[in-house]
């Protein structure tokens, strides 16, 4: 009887079409707004993602997020050093700067200041240049997005000078970091020249980044630190968690994710749901017609069934497949949505969704067809 | 006119079927006695809202009444439940209905074939039968067309073929012809009586049509949800039970 079902379902093909619409409207919807809100949060904790060497973060105590850094003396760094278990430990700058071309151009940017000697810190995938340029004079890195900005239409490349504060800097290399979420534009320099950039005053270690010793947890090693030194000391994933649950808790960003996904499948259920309840009323006498030649009505539950997993599959795999288009191709055009790309989860999220969706509808439209009386067919 | 067997198919004594609650309550069926046999075609005839609607959906296994004995095939109706009325309708009747009710989407094999279809055969082996049946029925060249291909006499075949594919004991039809021109009519009453000849199975039609009497073997005049009389093809009259 599903064949039965399914050939009344696409006898009607306005109908069909505008069932099939309605899941892969909602699945596109929702698929790409949780993908983009779920990049956004990736943003939040880039940093912490590119500083691949370090399993351990010392801050002050006072700091919520890597985005809000405040100040450590100097003479912290060698009182973590000095802590069992740590393997070893350098400085990392992070502040804002304006930036100007010679062209005249003029951006924000984070800039990270690493240790001068170790260079512990820079994302190790360079698209131009190496790590060993830093060691160049006035050498700075700047992330693909943020070069683009600086120098719309131009081809990556290295040699070009910067502006910052007054200050000269050159362009040694481009490294491959994820951007960032406050700011498009980073820009990675040797610890010394970033505090010359930047005159931000005395004290102006924002982070001390450490390592485990082989054999001991970061986790332990990180409680250490923080009850012999009064710092805040973190594991990278704790510090990457604390800073996505800023970002959700202190911006609107979750509140109108949230509304696009809700409205996403509340149009969904209205589309579906309306569209099916339509198609069976119209198809109302032919239900009929199956009770009274003898179709149970568990035999038409799960015929109604069959049409809307029919229906969910194909629009489920519609806006699935145009979403991963778009993830697909945009982001590689886009420094805006750079690094977003739809997650499996997000996927199997969606796929749950789109069920709901399709059950729900079918729900709504089955009590018609459940309580139809089959002695309608006899009354004309 | 068939030739009846004398064994009966349906015997309805004292139904008694309403509608409503309170003072809105309609009493359609007031203790109606009804029979047939078979190998005959027994029509039921009556002025509109008499209760030949509601009487042969009681006896049909869709509606249960409120009162009485409706004995269907040796099975009593009013002992079953919802799921097995629905799988006595399946093995034992056949529905013809006025507006044939067809599925628009299928075509006429398939639409033929839904009964056995429900039964579970193969959708393959149902609809080789269905293709028999309609070939029986003169639709041979018609198999593969959509309802809305066929005229109103054609639409009526493929109910008729639906109705029949399985092999049901009993054929209820309401109105079968009141769509349908004369000839046509004749031809679809002439299929109807082959098919409770040929079947051995009784066949009950409710009609106002008075062309197509000569092909009952009898009648039963209802009014008021209670029957009148009965009339033989004869023309002899009998006193309703």
């Amino acid at each position: 009887m599903y064949r039965v079902a399914l050939r009344m379902l696409l006898g009607d093909k306005t109908k069909c079409l505008g069932l099939v619409f309605g899941v892969a409207f909602s699945t596109l919807l929702v698929c790409q707004q949780m993908s983009i809100f779920f990049g956004l949060l990736g943003r939040a904790s880039s940093v912490v993602n590119d500083v691949r060497e370090a399993d351990i973060w010392v801050m002050d105590p006072s700091v919520k997020t890597i985005d809000v850094p405040y100040p450590l003396r100097a003479l912290e760094l060698p009182r973590v050093r000095g802590v069992e278990g740590v393997a070893w430990a350098v400085p990392f700058f992070k502040a804002t700067v304006q930036v100007r071309t010679h062209q005249g151009m003029l951006e924000n940017a984070i800039i990270l200041g690493i240790d001068d000697a170790s260079l512990v810190g820079v994302p190790d995938a360079f698209v131009v240049g190496s790590i060993d340029d830093l060691a160049e004079p006035d050498a700075i890195a700047v992330n693909p997005a943020g070069f683009r900005l600086l120098f719309p239409g131009e081809e990556l490349d290295v040699g070009r000078e910067l502006e910052l504060n007054d200050s000269r800097a050159k362009i040694v290399a481009i490294v491959d970091a994820a951007p960032a979420f406050a700011a498009n534009l980073t820009i990675y320099t040797r610890y010394s020249l970033a505090t010359q950039y930047t005159n931000n005053g005395r004290n102006q270690l924002s982070f001390i980044l450490a390592k485990s010793a082989d054999g001991t947890p970061p986790e332990v090693v990180a409680e250490r630190i923080a009850a012999r030194t009064g710092l805040k000391s973190v594991t990278s994933q704790q510090l990457r968690r604390e800073s996505i649950m800023y970002v959700l808790a202190n911006t609107g960003i979750p509140v109108s994710f949230g509304t696009v996904v809700i409205l996403g499948a509340i149009i969904g259920v209205a589309i579906v749901g309306l569209t099916f309840n339509q198609f069976v009323m119209e198809n109302i006498k032919q239900y009929a017609a199956l009770k009274a030649i003898g179709v149970r009505n568990v035999k038409l539950l799960f015929m109604t069934l069959g049409q809307a997993a029919f229906v969910g599959v194909i629009g489920y795999g519609i806006g699935l497949g145009i979403a991963a288009l778009f993830f697909s191709t945009v982001p590689k055009k886009s420094d805006a949505l750079r690094g977003f790309y739809l997650l499996p989860e997000v996927a199997v999220g969606v796929a749950i969704l789109a069920a709901v969706i399709v059950i729900l509808s079918t729900l709504i439209s089955m009590r018609r067809v459940l309580t139809v009386d089959p002695a309608t067919v006899f009354r004309g | 006119m068939t030739t009846a067997t004398d064994t009966l198919a349906v015997r309805c004594t004292g139904i008694h079927k309403s509608f409503g609650e309170g003072e809105a309550r309609v009493h359609v069926l007031r203790g109606t006695d009804f029979d047939a046999r078979t190998g005959e075609m027994t029509f039921l005839v009556g002025p509109s809202g008499c209760g030949k609607t509601t009487l042969i959906s009681v006896l049909g296994a869709i509606l249960s009444c409120d009162d009485g004995e409706v004995d269907v095939l040796g099975h009593d109706l009013r002992a079953l439940s919802s799921g097995k009325l629905a799988d006595f309708r399946l093995a034992n009747l056949g529905f013809i209905f006025q507006q044939f009710n067809l599925l628009p989407a299928l075509s006429a094999t398939e639409n033929a074939s839904i009964p056995l279809v429900a039964r579970g055969e193969s959708v393959k082996a149902a609809e080789t039968s269905a293709r028999e049946m309609l070939e029986s029925l003169g639709m041979g060249d018609q198999v593969h067309k959509m309802p809305a291909q066929l005229s109103g006499g054609q639409q009526q075949r493929v109910a008729i073929a639906r109705a029949l594919v399985h092999s049901p004991r009993i054929l209820i039809c309401d109105e079968p012809t009141a769509s349908l021109d004369a000839a046509t009519g004749n031809t679809v009453m002439g299929l109807l009586r082959d098919a409770a000849l040929a079947g051995d199975r009784s066949v009950i039609i409710v009609t106002h049509d008075n062309r197509i009497f000569d092909f009952a073997d009898r009648i039963h005049h209802m009014a008021d949800g209670v029957i009148t009389h009965i009339e033989s093809p004869d023309s002899s009259r009998e006193d309703a039970p």
